[in-house]
């Protein structure tokens, strides 16, 4: 097998990295509501999807005012979870796994035709700003300034989630819940209101990684089957309900996947899935992870 | 009481002979196109029935049941198709391969718990699809497998003496000979001492060791038959139809496959099979009217998760009963 070239190599890098970072907003979310609220969530690729749609939508509204795009793409992602917590969600908190995993498919099913009926089966795509289009050249390896945009974004979010959980009383709470509700609820918490909350913070990173993945990918139906994959895939690798290991599973996932393409073509997909197996089979509670999974 | 159970045991059997019969009589009178609706609507009844060995009796939530009902499809039409083995060694071999691939994904699949264990089937199922859409020199890659072979079956039509049967209308006979006997090899089981522990893993594994059932063991064992017959499935539907794609082992048909269980109701032994039956009925007639099945069937799922676990099959004893106690 002849090498790739350094160059290649670096544009594998900053892709994975990239891939790593926009999957990470989504996975840190379906991450922090199965520690909180002990819900697996299907419907999470879903609001990912509803986000990339919602930016385009407002790109077309605000005519080509991006950053506002994505902000609002993101607050009414954040929204909806919110409005779909309190009218269904809630309901499912204390319900066998069983009804839970079919509930959240329910939701994914409903969505997913929702989005068709509105905006169509095409390809929607939207243009990255004029700022962002060109590349910066480092010797001879090539990197877009929208990739480097979105991976300090991402970077500066997952810092900011970290000091939020760590640092602050609300923080502070959210872990408590993930430990123990009842008690928490005891001690005098609104548990409702702090559910609520999660819930809505995690589409809200749902719906800002759906709605900065827009202008380099294409927005089409199906984007929500395939990334609730890759988010099992991460979630799993690092552990259910660990951020950093949500973290370091997005991170090798990324580069797995990016490399993979570069080495083994074919069996990129098959090589991820067989970490997840790997994964499961020899440390099931993941690699930063601390469930009791026997 | 024990004669009351006997009768009852008689009756039933006489019911699904009854049935069986009935079921064999449609491609003498029935329009093809019911015929060709009903092969796979008894197919995928077959599937369900064996994922509900899983989720309903047993309590594993098994998220990449389609997985096993692909490597089936798979091995069945490449023997077929490359190999030119016959069909009924074919279709032997599709079982085997459902039954070795859920031996291999079991065999580490019941070693974890609730999410954990739904994970791993998923993560398997996972591999497997990637396995048969990536391997485009063996499996046609996502173009899939087409062009499988058709069996002769003219001496099937010779000796019911309907010599003006089609090869769909002989090939429909031959799928209820074989789901029926995956039937009767399930329903044997349920009602066995095995089918005692099934349950009693359910309700609660830890107690169930504690009686000295070797809940792993069982566990396996459940799950490779499972796969057995997903495969024979798959073997069947991948001739009938004369191809093979990728979609048939992705993780949504997986989903599918559960839906349908859960609609019937994965409290009994029927229920998945009549959920299967109504919900491809219904996708039939939605389709012809809108393209917006999907949301359809969102709906009837959320519903069904909201207000009624318990099924179709549940309402009917709900139903049942209240009139009786009347």
């Amino acid at each position: 097998m002849e090498l790739p070239s350094l160059s290649a190599i670096g544009a594998q890098a900053v892709s994975g990295l990239t891939t790593a970072m926009l999957l990470f907003l989504v996975a840190s979310g379906l991450s922090l509501i199965f520690g909180v609220l002990r819900l697996l969530n299907f419907a999470h690729g879903s609001f990912y999807m509803l986000g990339a749609y919602f930016a385009w939508q407002f790109n077309t509204w605000l005519q080509g005012s991006f950053w506002l795009s994505v902000l609002f793409a993101a607050i009414a992602t954040g929204v909806l979870g919110a409005l779909l917590e309190r009218v269904l969600f809630r309901k499912f908190y204390d319900r066998p796994e069983l009804m839970q995993l079919l509930f959240t498919y329910s939701i994914v099913l409903i969505v997913s035709d929702v989005v068709k009926y509105i905006w169509g089966t095409q390809q929607l795509g939207i243009r990255r700003p004029e700022m962002l289009s060109h590349s910066f050249k480092f010797g001879e390896i090539v990197l877009p300034s929208y990739n480097l945009v979105i991976i300090v974004i991402s970077l500066a979010i997952a810092v900011g989630i970290w000091l939020l959980l760590q640092g602050t009383r609300l923080g502070k709470m959210v872990r408590a819940a993930a430990f123990d509700r009842e008690m928490l609820s005891m001690l005098g918490v609104d548990v409702r209101m702090l559910y609520l909350l999660v819930f809505s913070a995690g589409c809200f990173l749902a719906g800002l990684a759906g709605a900065l993945v827009a202008p380099m990918s294409a927005v089409v139906p199906g984007m929500d089957a395939d990334i609730i994959i890759s988010l099992f895939i991460i979630v799993v690798i690092g552990g259910l309900g660990s951020f950093w290991g949500t973290f370091l599973g997005s991170i090798i996932y990324g580069m797995v996947f990016s490399f993979g393409i570069l080495f083994i073509p074919q069996f990129s997909l098959f090589a991820v899935a067989l970490i997840m197996v790997v994964i499961l089979i020899v440390k099931p509670e993941g690699l930063l992870g601390r469930e009791n999974t026997r | 009481m024990a004669v009351k159970t006997l009768d009852n045991k008689r009756n039933r059997l006489l019911m699904a002979t009854a049935l069986f019969l009935g079921l064999g009589a449609v491609p003498f009178f029935a329009p093809p196109f019911y015929v060709v609706f009903l092969n796979d609507a008894l197919i995928i009844a077959c599937l369900s029935m064996s994922l509900n060995l899983l989720v309903g009796y047993t309590g594993l939530i098994s998220f990449g049941h389609a997985a096993y009902f692909g490597l089936g499809a798979y091995a069945c039409g490449l023997l077929l198709k490359s190999a030119g083995l016959p069909f009924g060694v074919s279709l032997v071999a599709a079982g085997a391969f459902g039954g070795l691939g859920a031996a291999v994904a079991g065999f580490f699949c019941v070693r974890l718990n609730r999410v954990y264990f739904s994970m791993l089937t998923l993560a398997f199922s996972l591999i497997f699809w990637a396995i048969c859409f990536r391997w485009n020199d063996l499996t046609g890659g996502d173009q899939g497998l087409s062009g499988i072979p058709y069996p002769n079956l003219t001496w099937i039509s010779q000796m019911i003496g309907r010599p003006d049967f089609s090869s769909a209308q002989s090939y429909y006979l031959v799928s209820l000979v074989v789901v029926a006997i995956c039937i009767a090899a399930m329903w044997i089981i349920v009602s066995s001492p095995v089918g005692l522990m099934l349950r009693t893993i359910r309700e609660n594994e830890q107690r169930s060791t504690f009686i000295g059932v070797e809940t792993r063991r069982v566990k396996l064992a459940i799950f490779i038959v499972a796969g057995t017959i997903a495969g024979l499935a798959g073997g069947l539907f991948a001739v009938f139809n004369r191809g093979v794609y990728p979609d048939f082992m992705y993780w949504t048909k997986s989903a599918e496959i559960l839906i349908m269980a859960l609609f019937g109701g994965i409290g009994s032994f029927w229920g998945p099979a009549i959920g299967s039956l109504t919900l491809l009925l219904l996708h039939q007639e939605t389709v012809a009217l809108t393209e917006y099945w999907s949301f359809a069937l969102g709906v009837i799922l959320l519903v069904l998760t909201l207000r009624f676990p318990s099924g179709l099959w549940g309402l009917f004893e709900r139903f049942t009963n209240t009139r009786r106690s009347k």
